[in-house]
């Protein structure tokens, strides 16, 4: 039978039986419509974490202590610390591909301001790092390399803070206590908002770095250093210059690395390998209810192979051939699937932009979604159809004809 | 197809069987449907095969229409060894060389006239046809019914769905035309109606071999097969041949090709 006639014919059979179709396809829909909508909360929440690492800053390379071990496990940063601010101040001073370099010092502390306390996390940095942060100030002014060299006791407040310790009043120029040292404010820092991973960036007091290194106490440590390339196709450049650098620093002759020098691609591949692995095993999930529409379908065609049995017979009588009766069927399922696999992709869709709307998050329907779910329920079609299929071929023409 | 042949050849063997046996194996139960049948059918017969219910009359016929294998003989239909062919083999044949007529017409539930009738055609596998919905609408307006083609079986007399399986079963220029008990659903009118035309057919050539309890169908045809018990019991020719297109008449009516209102109960396949 020629392809053309075996589509009409799927078509007709197809149209005869209109409400059952519907039924059947719904499993398919529901099921095409849920994985769609899972990929587009994945790839939206994957997207999104893109976008605040570029946040982040521009030409960005992290230096943290500990090697990149084999299998990406680091050995603890905290107890294996071999940056110091000397290795900051030596790419500083050294480095001829590096547009700005700046230690971080980190520790959380209490902070006393005139209308209440606010524990936060204290960053000693040099001015450098509001170049590399692109971060800038709504009012005061950023501390400078003099600040830096008389460790003034002066604070760069992000803009959570700000907000808590001087609501609705003037910070710069206030004075704060931190850890139970005087300091004055100097300038708010602009809104970042949240980091890839949902924490907030204005939640943070910067510092001088030498100030952080003499005037706190706890556990004040260098978490990393924070370098900027002069342009994006610098970025692989300095990253061997920060090797060659920190190698020499701390003399490692032929051993490994004792830190680990990263991009921000390289950030941005690890934070997005969690939320891929998430939303895989969303549409994981999602597509259970694939096999569920699936097993619909088999069931569905498995009446209608029984119900249809004399028409098979009739078919068989005039010269269909098994494989001729098993395409028919065949044909059927995948037509009723694909048809399904199309209408859940609307589904999907509109489903998406819906949650997308009532929840703020973003969510994003990749291209690559829609070869999936048509290639998928045809797939399914194929799979839960041929046993049916099967069936129907194998049945002995005159048992068929006889049928009531 | 080549149906002209010069006269003086012996007519073409259309049916060979030998010794064919049909035995239904019901847990430790054998039932012998058929037990060592014989027969030969040449080209243009017209043969009536009676006998008493349970006789092997259908069973015959299903193995005569590739519909079914025997369990033992030799089966030889128009030159093509039958016996030891496969399914798909079967299938041919049916489509190639058999246009079957049933008792229940056994047509496509909401499915055109037309549509039912090119159904064949379709299923060919040299594609030989190259115009099957011409080829159908052609066949029906040779059974009288060239201006029901768009009509669904429902909307058709007994008769008149009879004469779409007909139709159905010629398209394909068949070399033999089986029909079991063809004429059991239709009223004495009806069934007269359906004989003139298998009587026109034979007439262009066809062969037709028919299953019927009626000896007044019978008697439309050229030669009586009677079968007992799974045997031939006799065979002879029809003596008072009669003519279906004078029976009509007499009837009242002088059209071969009537359309008669009433339809007893049709079985039709579900889709
Ligand atoms: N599928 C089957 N399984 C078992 N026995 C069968 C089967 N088909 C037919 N038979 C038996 O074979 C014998 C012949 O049956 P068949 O149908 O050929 O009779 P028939 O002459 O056509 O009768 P009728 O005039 O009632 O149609 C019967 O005894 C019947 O019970
Ligand atoms: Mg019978």
């Amino acid at each position: 039978m020629k392809q053309r006639t075996l589509l009409k014919l799927a078509w007709q059979s197809i149209l005869k039986n209109k409400m059952r179709t519907l039924l059947t396809m719904l499993g398919i829909v529901i099921g095409v419509g849920a994985v769609i909508v899972m990929v587009a909360v994945g790839h939206g929440a994957q997207s999104q974490i893109e976008a605040s690492i570029s946040s982040l800053g521009t030409n960005l390379i992290i230096v943290s202590p500990g090697s990149s071990a084999q299998g990406g496990v680091s050995q603890g940063a905290g107890t294996f610390n071999r940056l110091s601010i000397a290795d900051a101040e030596e790419l500083k001073r050294d480095g001829t591909t590096l547009a700005a370099v700046s230690p971080v010092i980190t520790t959380r502390l209490v902070v006393i301001g005139p209308a209440g306390n606010w524990r936060t996390s204290i960053n000693g940095v040099s001015p450098d790092y509001f170049t590399i942060r692109d971060w800038t100030v709504t009012s005061g002014d950023i501390f400078t390399d003099v600040d830096v060299k008389s460790a003034r006791k002066i604070a760069v407040l992000g803009a959570t803070v700000a907000k808590n310790l001087f609501p609705g009043v003037e910070a710069v120029g206030a004075q704060i206590q931190i850890g139970h040292v005087p300091f004055t404010v100097s300038a708010v820092l602009a809104a970042k908002g949240q980091s890839a991973t949902g924490a907030d960036q204005d939640d943070v007091i910067l510092m001088p770095y030498t100030t952080a290194q003499n005037r706190l106490s706890g556990n004040v440590r260098l978490g990393q250093i924070l370098v900027s390339s002069f342009s994006p196709n610098d970025i692989p450049a300095a990253q061997s210059e920060i090797t060659a650098i920190m190698r020499e620093a701390h003399r490692l002759g032929d051993n490994a690395d004792d830190f680990t020098v990263r991009n921000q691609t390289e950030i941005a591949k690890a934070a997005t390998s969690t939320t891929s692995v998430m939303s895989g095993l969303l549409a994981a999930i999602a597509s259970v209810s694939l096999v569920v529409g699936g097993i619909g379908i088999m069931n569905i065609m498995l009446v209608s192979v029984t119900e249809r049995t004399r028409e098979i017979g009739i078919r068989m009588a005039i010269g269909a051939r098994g494989s001729d009766v098993l395409t028919q069927f065949l044909v059927e399922s995948v037509v009723m699937s694909i048809l399904g696999g199309i209408v859940g992709l609307m589904v999907g869709f509109g489903g998406s932009l819906i949650l997308a709307h009532f929840t703020g998050w973003s969510t994003a329907v990749p291209a690559s979604a829609v070869l999936i779910a048509v290639g998928f329920s045809a797939g399914v079609g194929v799979f839960f159809g041929y046993y049916p299929a099967r069936k129907a071929a194998a049945l002995n023409p005159i048992e068929a004809l006889r049928y009531e | 197809m080549t149906s002209a042949s010069p006269p003086a050849e012996p007519p073409r063997s259309v049916i060979e069987i030998a010794g064919v046996t049909k035995v239904y194996t019901m847990g430790t139960n054998k039932v012998f449907a058929l037990r060592g049948v014989d027969l030969h059918v040449h080209a243009g017969e017209f043969i009536a095969i009676m006998g008493s219910s349970g006789s092997g009359k259908s069973t015959l016929m299903n193995i005569l229409g590739c519909l079914d294998v025997p369990t033992d003989g030799r089966y030889v239909l128009d030159g093509v060894r039958v016996d030891g062919l496969d399914r798909n083999a079967l299938a041919d044949l049916r489509n190639q060389k058999l246009g079957f007529v049933f008792q229940g017409f056994n047509l496509l539930a909401r499915t055109s006239a037309v549509e039912n009738v090119e159904l064949p055609l379709l299923y060919d596998r040299q594609h030989r046809w190259e115009n099957p919905r011409a080829l159908a609408a052609a066949a029906l307006g040779k059974v009288g019914l060239g201006e029901r083609l768009d009509h669904q079986p429902s909307e058709l007399s007994g008769g008149q769905q009879q004469r779409v399986a007909i139709a159905r079963a010629l398209v394909t220029q068949p070399t033999l035309l089986l029909a079991d008990e063809p004429t059991g659903n239709l009223d004495s009118h009806m069934t007269v109606e359906v004989m003139a035309l298998f009587q026109e057919l034979n007439e262009q050539g066809i062969t037709i071999l028919i299953v019927t309890h009626e000896p007044d169908v019978a008697k439309y045809a050229k030669r009586v097969v009677e079968v007992r018990d799974g045997r031939i019991l006799r065979d002879h020719p029809v003596e008072d041949r009669h003519n279906a297109a004078d029976d009509l008449r007499a009837l009242g009516e002088d059209d071969p090709v009537v359309e008669v209102e009433q339809a007893p109960p049709a079985q039709v396949a579900q889709t």
